[in-house]
């Protein structure tokens, strides 16, 4: 498959693990931003052909899980509401909220849907005059045109019975926050790729000179990843801090214009609440005032619902990358994608998921790592 | 232990979820949750080492001869899909059941539910499709039933069949025999039919549609059996068959696992599939390891029977594209793990319930 099969080939994998093999010297700590990327990493064991003094920890790049307890429980009153349809991303369905899920309020009658776009909950919205349909839109910048567009086109065709609930969050001010944090020991970033498309790079450029820590663009196949974290290693080694772009095939410095364009005209920046982290500022979308009435949270009586995040607790410190899934006392146990504590465990681009589904086997099997070492070392 | 430990204990990952109470989409979806309802409500309940072996089939003992019996229900939704429908696939599903036992299927029963205001040309068109595959398969349909529920009460058509067929003896195929050293082959590639219909359900069109892989596996069965001189040979041969339906070849595999207690180790690159339904499954964000399939099988093959069995299959027309791909090992829990081209190695685990894809 074009684009794909390229950049999951074994030799040219290789060849760049070589590489960082041969120029890395000193240790460093690499964050990359992006469930999809820490997926393809945990998928494809890079994090274990690396050489030991390159450490790869994973920052809170799941917008899933990084979605306010609040805006779930909103989601959940409203999904229960008789004359509610709730139109949602798949991943969303099973993020536990103060007592209950979007799966269960379906089990037990609420009218949950599945969307793989926004457009489709506009075309539920036209064919269901009667009823109130709620597109729960959450994500990076990665998903903000598509749910600006769906508003934008509801604005415009009097669609009155269509909604968003908005939970959009920015990567820039996340990684501001990450680097101002005390304990932080991150050196260098791969930022998320997707999000890049959408809005460029020229936005990490005040980041790298602000905190003069190098960022590289990556994709999300293996052979992009490698890439990524060989373009960091060398300006690392040569005490460089610049912002660089290896997913050329998609990304280019300004971005998609139109795409960003359509975002400014119907969100506007606001501070938000990061589940597990707190609050950043200027780190969120919010609906503007023009497009009020296709704005969930100022069409419902949601103001009530507020809820206190608990005031510890470890999936902050596994989505600031301090510590890795593994660490947590619940993790396998208590805490397992079919029992998830939190929404980390969850989400198919969730840390602790990524750990526990592709991970596990390694408490039971030294075989199976012996036997890894020895193909790598062939090689 | 030291309080720090203690409120470390405490700490959880943002809310609790309350024990399961109702029944969830996910319990029919034949992962996790399917089995865990399976062994803590239905196994207990019914009690019977027939059951307990949760084979694809229970194979009973009626004065000599070996009955293999089998039940399944077919909700898909559409009825009608690229590669057959609900019918097909009723007459398809139960066959292979029986089969997946090394029993020649002979009989149905099928039972419809139907809801009010069905169109009877819909009926027709399903029926006319019973009636060839089960013509096809060579099984006749011997007893039915036929029920209504108001509209509303059902969602267009549900179909039940039930089969049986004679194993011969010294067969003996359980999921619970599979050993070190074992080797796994598939009959062809994987995650077709899962495809085929979400993209009906979803209205997603593919530039080469994708069909569904429906069909009858006792032919492909009854070959691979005889690869072998007798059925004492081939029960020794081959541990078990089973096919890789909802929760596809992952829920499989660990289920075998799981049964035999064993590891299975997956080569990734060796795993036929389909270059479309890679494109889709990258599209929609699934993994085709967990897509269902109607038309496959796995085979657990003892050691030394692989490359003959895998003749006999390529010989087949439904096992043209069949290839070997993993080792049963020695493990210390039931685990399913896939080695990639990187030469790395990760778990394949059994999904909780439906697969769920990627946000952005």
């Amino acid at each position: 498959m074009k684009f794909l099969d390229e950049y999951r080939n074994a030799g040219v994998a290789r060849r760049l693990l070589a590489a960082i093999r041969r120029e890395a010297r000193r240790p460093w700590v690499l964050m990359e931003i992006c469930g999809g990327q820490t997926h393809t990493i945990m998928r494809y064991g890079l994090d274990e052909l690396l050489p030991p003094q390159i450490e790869l920890v994973h920052g809170p790049g799941c917008p899933v899980c990084v979605t306010p307890l609040e805006t779930i429980d909103k989601a959940l009153e409203l999904a229960a509401r008789p004359e509610v349809i709730l139109v949602s991303y798949g991943d969303m369905l099973r993020v536990p909220g103060s007592t209950t899920d979007l799966f269960t309020v379906k089990a037990r009658g609420g009218d949950v849907r599945i969307a793989y776009s926004p457009t489709e909950a506009l075309k539920i919205a036209r064919q269901n005059p009667g009823r109130k349909i709620v597109f729960l839109a959450v994500g990076f910048e990665t998903t903000a045109p598509a749910n600006a567009m769906a508003i934008w086109q509801a604005k415009k065709e009097k669609i009155g019975n269509f909604s968003a609930l908005v939970s959009h969050v920015l990567v820039p001010p996340a990684i501001r926050a990450l680097m101002t944090a005390p304990d932080c020991r991150v050196n260098a970033f791969i930022a998320p790729g997707h999000v890049c498309t959408v809005m460029g790079y020229e936005e990490y450029e005040r980041l790298v000179a602000e905190f003069r820590i190098p960022i590289v663009v990556g994709g999300f196949e293996p052979v992009d990843i490698l890439e990524a974290v060989l373009m960091l290693l060398r300006q690392l080694e040569k005490g460089e801090a610049r912002a660089e772009n290896q997913y050329v095939r998609s990304v280019n410095y300004r971005g998609n214009l139109p795409a960003q364009r359509i975002v400014e005209e119907v969100f506007e920046i606001t501070e938000q609440k990061w589940r597990g982290i707190g609050s950043i500022p200027a780190s969120g979308l919010r609906v503007r005032e023009e497009y009020g009435d296709y704005d969930a949270a100022r069409l419902f009586d949601l103001a009530s619902i507020t809820v206190a995040e608990p005031a510890e607790c470890i999936s902050a410190q596994v989505l600031q990358g301090l510590k890795k899934p593994t660490a947590c006392p619940a993790f396998g146990m208590r805490c397992t994608p079919q029992n998830p504590l939190g929404a980390p465990m969850v989400s198919s681009e969730g840390a602790c998921a990524a750990y526990y589904n592709y991970r596990r086997h390694q408490k039971d099997s030294s075989v199976l790592s012996s036997q890894f070492t020895a193909d790598s070392e062939v090689r | 232990m030291s309080s720090k430990s203690n409120s470390l204990a405490q700490l959880t990952c943002p809310a609790p979820l309350p024990a399961k109470e109702t029944i969830l989409l996910g319990h029919g979806s034949g992962g996790r949750l399917s089995a865990e309802l399976t062994r803590s409500l239905f196994l207990p309940a019914f009690a019977n080492p027939i059951l307990s072996r949760l084979d694809d089939q229970a194979i009973v003992n009626i004065k000599g001869a070996r009955l293999a019996f089998t039940t399944d229900s077919f909700v898909v939704k559409p009825l009608f899909f690229p590669g057959g429908d609900i019918g097909s696939l009723a007459v398809h599903g139960t066959v292979n059941d029986l089969a997946m036992g090394g029993a020649t299927p002979l009989f149905l029963s099928v039972a419809f539910i139907i809801e009010e205001g069905l169109p009877i040309e819909v009926l027709r068109r399903v029926v006319e499709s019973l009636r060839c595959a089960a013509r096809k398969a060579g099984v006749e349909i011997v007893t039915g039933d036929t029920k209504v529920v108001e509209k509303g009460s059902g969602d267009q058509l549900f179909i039940n069949t039930t089969g049986i067929g004679l194993v011969p003896d010294h067969l003996d195929l359980s999921a619970n025999r599979a050993r070190p050293g074992d080797q796994v082959l598939v009959s062809g590639s994987i995650g077709e039919h899962g495809i085929a219909i979400l993209a009906q359900r979803e209205g997603l069109e593919f530039e080469c549609p994708i069909e569904s892989d429906s069909a009858a596996l006792h032919g492909l069965v009854a070959a691979m059996l005889a690869a072998f001189p007798t059925s004492e040979a081939a029960g020794s041969g081959i541990r078990c068959f089973r096919d890789p339906t909802r929760g596809g070849l992952s829920s499989t595999l660990n289920e075998i696992a799981e049964q035999s207690r064993v590891g299975i180790r997956l080569e990734e690159s060796v795993i036929p599939i389909r270059e479309e339904v890679r494109g889709a499954c990258e599209m929609l964000g699934l993994d085709p390891l967990y897509v269902a399939n109607e038309g496959k099988l796995i085979a657990i093959a003892a050691p030394g029977s692989a490359d003959a069995l895998l003749k006999a299959m390529r010989n087949d027309p439904l096992g043209r594209n069949a290839q070997i791909i993993g080792t049963v090992v020695e493990s210390a829990s039931p685990i399913v793990t896939i080695r990639t081209e990187l030469g790395t190695s990760r778990c394949v685990d059994m999904l909780a319930g439906d697969q769920l894809p990627r946000i952005c």
